[in-house]
């Protein structure tokens, strides 16, 4: 059946009408013939008269039936009698169902594809909508954290166990291996060009000072953002989009006490206490370095850490972390709320939460080591 | 009239709980034929394995000749082209519009062109009772009720044989769910299509079902129409066909 072709023959033509013979297959991987000699016969302008003969016609489908009401409709249009036989009733029906339901291609809705200019303005102003309700969202968290402490009932500790769980102790293992990596990496770099100069034993200050207050601080955060930032907007724009959310609401759970809080606290607590372990496995693979390819004992390399090293390269680096905890969690949080209307849009907002995080991360750091540095801290 | 579905001691078992006990049931060309039961009896479970998106444990389905245990990647495929199916929240994709999601199955399976796509897929919404303004639309911005109508729409882009609905008037307002029951009715006489309902809705058990499966117990409690179930008397079924 699939294999006939839809047949259109002219059976008789004169300058004003023409019969018309339909039969086999009307179907839509069949109607490609029929369809250039229907389209040739709507571009004749003599034609006063069509008759369709249906006998033999078995099939139709929507293709196939769409394409005779379109003859149809744009022949009446212009003022030319149209008449068919022989048609069977089931096909009858279909015809007039789809005359019922059909729709010109002329009246195509056209999407309108907005300048250059008008996307650089939308750009710009959805960016300022943006950075104006991460600030209103910021806010809201700190009065949130303000009411928390004058009722401390209000505050969710199991669900604060369950985030340092999740988002810091989970995330030990990779976070130590990508430590340990780079101070390996940092160490083997300075090695070489420090023994040009015979200045070996300097790889002490400059593998920890570096890890200490740059490295260890970046590299955990960086994890954690990936980690932890994109966790959070998939686990709230799912909330959302399953009205998780508004049903708290409607129960009287506020959704930051229950959903932000409990993130925020978290990154905030586990973030120092990760870098300070990212500290130690840094400073560890700068060691090993140090040993291999400068014969530099450990302890000597400890010693000289004591007496060289000052203590707050460590703190400044662990007074980063809090601080860093929170961005990622207030983004990652922001982001899941920002979720509308489809699943489509958890992947957008996870991606823009990932990106943004590990972005204002490194921003941030940079901001913040020029500024100690000019301070002479 | 032949059969299309037909199922051979179908076993099903999730873990070691027992579902459907040995079930046996034909379903005819050109009948709209109801899955029926209570919560959690196994109907959408059953409709599933009739679609190949689950499995079963024991005995045998045939869906329009083929027997499904065991099936070819390449048979499987040929009988997912000849029907349709809606699921019972829509399942559009939602990154594609309403008028996209209907032309997809045209796109992958057809090589006509876009004018042709585009005026069967709005043929087809507008069949189902959409006003042409939501064609651009994307599924995030419909209602429940007309995300059913677009999925219905997609359902039946490609001429199916065979069109399984899932809860189809679950959610609509009374007369839309009506007005749904008539437009399947019309549908059947139309294209000669057999369709096949897992519903809860006495309305539609009444007007729209030609015959129909009532499971329960993890059995078929009677398979017939509904001057079957009259002559019948069970402390199940009077449960079932009062508490609406």
């Amino acid at each position: 059946m699939l294999s006939k072709k839809a047949l259109l023959q002219i059976i008789s033509q004169n300058s004003a009408s023409v019969e018309l013979h339909c039969s086999g297959a009307w179907n839509h991987d069949t109607i490609d013939e029929a369809k250039k000699q229907l389209l040739s016969l709507n571009k004749n302008s003599n034609l006063s008269n069509i008759l369709f003969d249906f006998t033999g016609a078995e099939v139709f489908d929507s293709a196939g039936m769409l394409l005779i009401v379109e003859t149809i409709n744009k022949n009446v249009a212009r003022g030319v009698a149209v008449t068919f036989i022989n048609m069977l009733p089931v096909h009858q029906r279909m015809l007039v169902f789809y005359r019922k339901h059909y729709v010109s291609s002329n009246n195509a809705h056209n999407v309108e594809v907005p300048n250059f200019f008008e996307r650089i303005g939308k750009t710009v102003y959805d960016s300022l909508n943006n950075f104006n309700a991460f600030i209103e969202f910021i806010g809201q968290s700190v009065w949130h954290l303000l009411l928390m402490f004058r009722f401390p009932s209000r505050f969710r500790f199991d669900a604060l166990v369950k985030h340092l769980h999740s988002s810091g102790f989970q995330a030990i293992p990779i976070i130590g291996v990508t430590s340990f990596l780079v101070g390996l990496v940092v160490a083997y770099q300075g090695s070489m060009q420090l023994q040009k100069f015979g200045a070996n034993i300097f790889i002490v200050e400059m593998v920890s000072i570096s890890v200490f207050r740059e490295l260890a601080p970046m590299i955990t955060a960086i994890v954690v953002a990936g980690r932890s930032a994109s966790a959070y907007t998939a686990q709230i724009g799912t909330m959302k989009i399953t009205e998780e959310i508004d049903a708290m609401r409607t129960l009287g759970f506020h959704p930051f006490d229950f959903l932000v809080l409990p993130r925020m606290l978290a990154l905030m607590l586990a973030m120092p206490l990760i870098v300070f372990l990212a500290d130690i496995v840094g400073v560890f693979g700068g060691m090993l370095v140090a040993k291999m390819q400068l014969g530099l004992s450990f302890a000597e390399f400890i010693g000289r850490l004591h007496t060289e090293v000052e203590l707050k390269n460590i703190i400044i680096g662990l007074a980063k972390a809090p601080l860093f905890g929170l961005l990622i969690a207030a983004i990652g949080c922001f982001r899941g709320f920002q979720v509308t209307g489809s699943t489509d849009s958890i992947g957008t907002q996870t991606t823009v939460s990932v990106v943004n995080a590990i972005f204002w991360v490194i921003a941030i750091n940079a901001i913040i080591s020029v500024m100690l540095t000019e301070l002479g801290v | 009239m032949s059969v299309l579905i037909r199922t051979e001691n179908l076993v099903t078992r999730f873990g070691d709980v027992l579902i459907h006990d040995k079930l046996n049931f034909t379903i005819k060309e050109g009948e709209i034929f109801g899955l029926l039961g209570g919560s959690g009896a196994g109907k959408s479970t059953l409709m599933r394995q009739m679609i190949m998106l689950e499995q079963f444990a024991g005995g045998n389905l045939h869906v329009l000749g083929k027997p499904i245990r065991g099936i070819s990647v390449k048979s499987a495929q040929s009988l997912r082209l000849q029907w349709g199916v809606l699921f019972q929240f829509g399942a559009l994709f939602s990154s594609l519009s309403v008028l996209e999601n209907v032309v997809v199955p045209l796109k992958e399976y057809t090589n006509l062109d876009k004018e042709q796509m585009h005026s069967i897929a709005k043929a087809k919404l507008r069949m189902v009772g959409l006003p042409d303004r939501v064609v651009q639309l994307n599924p995030s911005e419909l209602s429940g009720g007309m995300k059913k109508r677009v999925a219905l729409a997609r359902a039946l882009v490609m001429d199916p044989k065979l069109l399984f609905l899932d809860e189809p008037t679950s959610g609509l307002d009374p007369a839309s769910a009506r007005a749904f029951d008539r437009l399947i009715v019309e549908l059947k006489h139309m294209f000669g299509l057999t369709i096949v309902i897992v519903t809860h809705d006495l309305d539609t058990i009444k007007n729209a079902l030609d015959r129909f499966i009532i499971l329960y117990d993890k059995k078929i409690l009677i398979e017939g129409s509904m001057e079957d179930v009259k002559s019948m008397n069970h402390p199940a079924l009077d449960h079932f066909f009062t508490s609406n």
